[in-house]
């Protein structure tokens, strides 16, 4: 079992690298270089604010975008191409496969964004001649990216299995971006009144919270995360992923294969 | 296939335990965030570059602004707060990304300048947003009368006040007080008729609860200020009359001296003390007033959430 | 033990997104395959077979009925490792080579590490693509696809191979190719069902054949058993262009071919034609009883709806 689906994800994974979307780390670096010249010239406060900004917003759009691309054909494209005939024919259960693909994809991104962090490292590098000590909470910004990407990979991979490509696209960027305002939305829910207050209460609890898992800003700002954040934030975020994998894996598992 | 059973027995439990996890962390990291969360919005302080981020879509974020500030407000006015230090920023952001959201400004004139602990106490700031609503929206006889309004009871400055309230009362569809208060400003500044009038045009003319209740909690403390007043003067009367305190307010009626039993705007008689000071019966239902308190009590803080809606007779 | 058992299985697709309406696929099929046997599964186009192979390998979820392989539920997991399948139109992972592909499948059927690149190696060798290795599948013809469906299908050495229209899509060298390796099969022991509409193909290879059509099962049996059943005719070739009027009265089929003419004929009215023939002056080219091909069989059973056939055993 396990293995099968460390199989499945590391397939994916080539998958991924076949249709080259480690390319996209070329348009980051230039990005990035470019971004660094320019602000060398212009400003010499601003200039690391501006790098950190810059090159964690960088990674964290780059990777939601591969996610979401890549995520919303993971299930339904196989579907669409029969791929999965000879795999179901084979002693792989549905289950596995939706938490192989999940792993494979989320690898893929963890990679990505590893190789990312040290373009943006070295940019930082770059302009301000040396690290300082505050710059290790980038690190923790970076794990929250890479938690965001879990929760959307997972997002992807529900809707993957029951809707076509570009409704799940549409659907999981909507998400992304309402999502980046989740806790505005329980604001708003919490002005409401009467049954719509329960009605916008649920929804908002629902809507993946990726506004607590930015902290690119405050990182910029040399600020410290706390503990408990990061620990009630990753709990947040595997609990979330996974909920949306149950949904993924209780859907599949009714399909009927074209 | 057959969804096998055990798949689909153990998928719906996880489903459902993730479901509870993420409501509880959630709550959790709402509340460590509480706060937190609005300082770093505001590492884009700048108005002016979040503009150009929200790529055109500045009506919406404006929208998303003015629910922070109100949000902010209510979170903090719970605490007791020692200042709303992010309310002007907030504030100022949404009237940049939206300069028509007129009731930005109203709240900026309420709760931005109004002291401590039941406003930020910036009336300077408040003067300054409303003139750039001003600049904005010079038809809006509200904003006019908002300036007028700081003018008048948070800086003192009368004659500023009612210039502003006269420039209002040109506007379309200025409310009839406008003008009487621009006349009123010079010799009955600091009366209770005067005061009543504002709070009665603020309270007319908003669409903000939050704001019509703080209109409303102040029309009702007027009331019971202006009540004990006159009861106590009556109390002094009587006892010139008669030579004794009365031993209640029963003892006006028979004296002739009232038609009935004076009620304060809950409903409630007033209380006839042994001393003969006045009270109120719940002081609990009455922040703002500075009379009728039992002695060393001070006035409760407002519950916007709480207050009644109707005006007082 | 029956290598496969069908017990009712019954699938009925639901069509149409706002008005589903019900499309009848596969009606209460019952059907047994012994072990060791090559098991032909005939139908003309849309006559159910796809649905029936997709129903035993849990692709689809039967509306009604189950399946036993080797005596265990077809949904079992265990089956899973004893079988092996080749779709219709295969169609794999294009970005892997045929080596990666069959390495792959290979990891998923819980072939141990140490085997698994002799029997890539043995396989590609075994299906005539010894050499196309490391091409990528996206570069693959239709016919070389086929052939790695194939190779993906018998790899892990199952027990029961099912296999799809396996003749599609392949040159006439090809087709001898898979027969003899379907051969080979039954030596090694294993069991092969597979489905197609070429009946020549089925003829030479099946030790049994079904015969479906419209989702209804028509008849189960040996070839020769099915053919037999039909009745005898005969073949009677003579010169000359001239079809006597009491030969046509025996209800031949003639066709005129060059200068000499070509009747079939029930056996039991040989005697009469030969007898008009000689009447007529006529001369006798040939005489030949004609076998009774599945080809005659499907014409003479299933060519209308209307008409189904008694059902053989
Ligand atoms: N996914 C589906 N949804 C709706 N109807 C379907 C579906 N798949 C097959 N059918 C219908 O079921 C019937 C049987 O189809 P099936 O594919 O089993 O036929 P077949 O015997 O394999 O035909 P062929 O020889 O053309 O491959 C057809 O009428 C087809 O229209
Ligand atoms: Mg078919």
């Amino acid at each position: 079992m396990k293995a099968r689906i460390s199989y499945i994800a590391a397939n994916t994974f080539r998958e991924a690298v076949r249709d080259r979307v480690l390319y996209n780390l070329i348009a980051f670096a230039l990005l990035l270089v470019g971004a660094a010249i320019l602000v060398g010239q212009i400003s010499i406060d601003i200039e690391r604010l501006v790098v950190i900004n810059l090159g964690l917003t960088a990674v964290s759009l780059f990777g939601m975008l591969i996610a979401i691309f890549i995520g919303i054909g993971l299930v339904s494209k196989e579907i669409e191409k029969r791929t999965l005939y000879t795999m179901f024919s084979r002693p792989v259960r549905r289950w596995e496969f939706i938490v192989g693909k999940f792993f494979g994809l989320a690898g893929t991104l963890v990679v990505n964004t590893f190789l990312m962090a040290i373009g943006v490292f070295a940019a930082l590098l770059y302009v301000s001649h040396h690290l300082q000590k505050p710059d290790a909470w980038l690190l923790v910004a970076l794990y929250f990216i890479i938690l965001q990407f879990l929760m959307i990979t997972a997002i992807a991979l529900l809707f993957s299995s029951f809707s076509s490509p570009l409704l799940s696209a549409v659907f999981a960027f909507s998400l992304f971006v309402v999502g980046s305002f989740a806790e505005d939305l329980r604001g708003f829910a919490a002005m409401t009144k009467g049954v719509t207050r329960w009605l916008a209460t649920g929804a908002a609890y629902l809507i993946p919270n990726f506004s607590a898992l930015n902290v690119i800003s405050s990182v910029a700002h040399g600020e410290a995360v706390s503990g408990q954040l990061v620990f009630y934030n990753s709990a947040y975020a595997l609990f979330y992923a996974a909920l949306a994998l149950c949904g993924a894996v209780l859907i599949f598992e009714r399909r009927d294969l074209k | 296939m057959k969804p096998a059973r055990g798949t689909t027995v153990i998928a719906s439990i996880l489903l459902i335990a993730c479901l509870s996890g993420t409501v509880f962390t959630l709550d959790r990291v709402d509340r460590l965030r509480t706060g937190a969360s609005l300082e770093e919005i505001l590492y884009i302080s700048s108005p002016k570059v979040l503009k150009r981020l929200s790529l055109g879509y500045d009506g919406l974020l404006a929208d998303v602004y003015w629910t922070r500030a109100v949000q902010y407000f209510g979170h903090k006015h719970r605490s007791n707060p020692e200042n709303y230090k992010l309310l002007a920023p907030l504030l100022e952001i949404t009237t940049y990304l939206d300069p028509h959201l007129v009731v930005a400004y109203e709240f900026g004139a309420n709760f931005l300048a109004s002291p401590l602990p039941d406003g930020a106490g910036e009336p300077e700031r408040a003067v300054q947003l409303i003139e750039n609503g001003i600049r904005a929206n010079p038809d809006e006889w509200r904003l006019y009368y908002n300036l007028g309004f700081i003018y008048y009871m948070e800086m003192s400055d009368y004659a500023k006040a009612a210039h502003a309230f006269a420039r209002g009362s040109e506007r379309p569809g200025a409310h009839s007080f406008l003008k009487i208060l621009a006349a009123s400003m010079a010799q009955h500044a600091g009366e209770l008729e005067t005061a009543r009038m504002l709070w009665i045009t603020t309270f007319e003319s908003t669409h903000d609860k939050q704001i019509k209740s703080n209109a409303l909690a102040h029309l009702r403390a007027l009331k019971v200020e202006e009540d004990v007043t006159n009861l106590e003067k009556l109390v002094a009367r009587y006892r010139e009359r008669t030579g004794r305190l009365p031993a209640s307010l029963n003892d006006f009626v028979s004296a002739g001296m009232l038609p009935g039993i004076s009620v304060d705007p809950t409903g409630r008689p007033y209380k006839l003390m042994p001393d003969g000071t006045i009270e109120v019966r719940n002081p609990d239902d009455f922040p703002f007033i500075t009379k009728g308190l039992p002695p060393g009590r001070q006035a409760p803080r407002p519950d916007f959430g709480k207050l009644k809606m109707d005006l007082p007779p | 033990m029956s290598a496969i058992q069908i017990l009712g299985l019954e699938k009925t697709y639901t069509i149409g997104f706002w008005r589903k309406r019900p499309k009848r696929a596969l009606r209460p099929l019952h059907l047994a395959v012994e072990e060791g046997e090559i098991f032909g599964f005939l139908g003309p186009n849309g006559a159910g077979k796809t649905t029936t192979l997709k129903l035993l390998m849990g692709l689809v979820s039967p509306t009604a009925g189950s399946a036993r392989i080797l005596g265990i539920d077809a949904n079992d997991p265990r089956v899973k490792a004893q079988i092996g399948f080749l779709p219709e139109q295969p169609y794999f992972y294009d970005y892997l080579t045929a080596r990666e592909l069959l390495e792959y499948y290979g990891q998923l059927s819980g072939i141990p590490a140490k085997d698994r690149g002799g029997k890539v190696e043995a396989m590609l060798q075994r299906v005539g693509l010894p050499d196309a290795g490391d091409i990528q599948l996206r570069k693959f013809s239709k016919g070389m696809l086929q052939r790695v469906g194939i190779a993906q299908a018998i790899l892990h050495d199952p027990k029961v191979v099912f296999l799809d229209e396996p003749m599609s899509g392949l040159d006439p060298m090809g087709r001898r190719e898979v027969r003899d390796l379907i051969e080979q099969l039954k030596k090694e022991g294993k069991t092969v069902f597979f489905s197609t509409h070429i009946l020549s193909d089925a003829e030479a290879l099946c030790d049994r054949v079904a015969i479906i059509h419209l989702g209804e099962l028509r008849s189960v049996g040996v070839v020769a058993d099915l053919t037999s059943s039909m009745h005898g005719k005969v073949e009677l070739i003579w010169q000359g262009a001239v079809v006597p009027a009491s030969i046509r009265a025996l209800g031949a089929e003639c066709h005129l071919s060059a200068d000499t003419m070509r009747a079939v004929l029930a056996e039991d009215k040989q005697d009469a034609a030969i007898d008009a023939l000689r009447r007529e002056k006529l001369r006798l080219v040939s005489i030949t009883p004609v076998r009774a091909t599945l080809e005659d069989y499907f014409l003479q059973n299933l060519r209308s709806e209307n008409a189904p056939s008694e059902v053989m055993a």
